[in-house]
């Protein structure tokens, strides 16, 4: 098998975009941002990450952004991730391994409802930038 | 210290994309006998007394988190460079960009695993930021090469944080990785 090629890439895009154009997602975006600092990478939020993309392609979900961010001030319970779910309360997650992650998107981000043994409470407060 | 050579390597990473830089270049050389990783931004860089604080764990700028008091993506580098026999080179200029060059000794006993090239590159690509990213790859064992530029993944694939790209990216990434 050769390399893809970019102009390969770029059909593939298309074609998977008209799939996603079919699908009705009401405009209601699912956000996953994951903590990448130092913390974060030690204790796994790679692993992490290629989890939930992986999760994604596998349940065929078309409206999810990720993003990676630094250390959230939870060093303690890295990989930390924050989920926002339209129609949910916004949650950040602690010990966020592959088992978990999978469980995120199956129990949160799927079913709507919350995996209660990961939820932490909120960024540090020496971290926190001001809520306006 | 980090668990693979990759997560190490995209720890430091990071530091490029948050000091402002508009390009990046990224080699990853893997040989037999060793993994070079090469850095060049041209982000905000350093003043010499900077330079040589950051080799210190104890210390962080202060600007990212206020109150901390430790900065460990450059030592933990730097510890598994020095406890395998590598070698690690750091030159910054301020206002100018900082240049790493940095030899794992793959074989040596205490060096961690070469890790996760595919995600790395992955996360690499999808910071948020507006930055030019190469990534120059080397595999002599596997006799493969390729190079990769953020900009023309942006063209192909638009928004690189939306999940749906991300698998694309993966799979380009992959079958880079995997064909020679």
């Amino acid at each position: 098998m050769a390399k893809m090629t970019l102009a390969q890439l770029k059909a593939l895009r298309e074609e998977k975009k008209k799939d996603i154009d079919r699908r009705d997602n009401n405009g209601k975006d699912i956000t996953i941002v994951i903590g990448m600092g130092t913390c974060g990478i030690a204790a796994g939020g790679k692993d992490a990450m290629a989890t939930f993309i992986d999760e994604i392609r596998e349940h065929e979900l078309t409206n999810v952004t990720i993003k990676q961010t630094g250390c959230m001030g939870l060093c303690h319970s890295e990989p930390t991730v924050d989920i926002k779910v339209p129609g949910m309360p916004d949650t950040i997650y602690g010990h966020v391994d592959p088992g978990v992650a999978r469980e995120i998107v199956l129990k949160h981000i799927i079913g709507k409802s919350m995996v209660s043994k990961y939820v932490l409470e909120r960024p540090a407060l020496d971290i926190m930038k001001e809520q306006k | 210290m980090h668990y693979t050579l990759c997560d190490c390597i995209l720890d430091i990473f990071q530091n490029s994309v948050e000091a402002d830089s508009s390009r990046i270049v990224l080699d990853l050389l893997q040989s037999e006998s060793t993994l070079i990783f090469k850095l060049v931004d041209n982000g905000k860089g350093m003043d010499e007394e900077t330079l040589k604080r950051v080799q210190d764990p104890f210390f962080t700028d202060g600007i990212k988190h206020k109150n901390r008091k430790v900065g460990l993506g450059i030592p933990f580098l730097k510890q598994t460079t020095d406890m395998t026999e590598g070698t690690f080179l750091l030159k910054s200029k301020l206002g100018e960009g900082t240049w790493l060059d940095v030899t794992f000794n793959l074989k040596h006993w205490d060096t961690p695993p070469i890790g996760d090239v595919v995600s790395l590159i992955i996360s690499a690509m999808t910071f948020d930021g507006d930055y030019e990213l190469i990534v120059n790859r080397e595999n002599e064992t596997e006799k493969n090469s390729y190079s990769v530029a953020r900009s023309e993944l942006l063209d192909v694939l638009g928004d690189l944080s939306q999940a749906t790209n991300m698998i694309l990216l993966k799979e380009f990434i992959e079958s880079q990785e995997i064909d020679n």
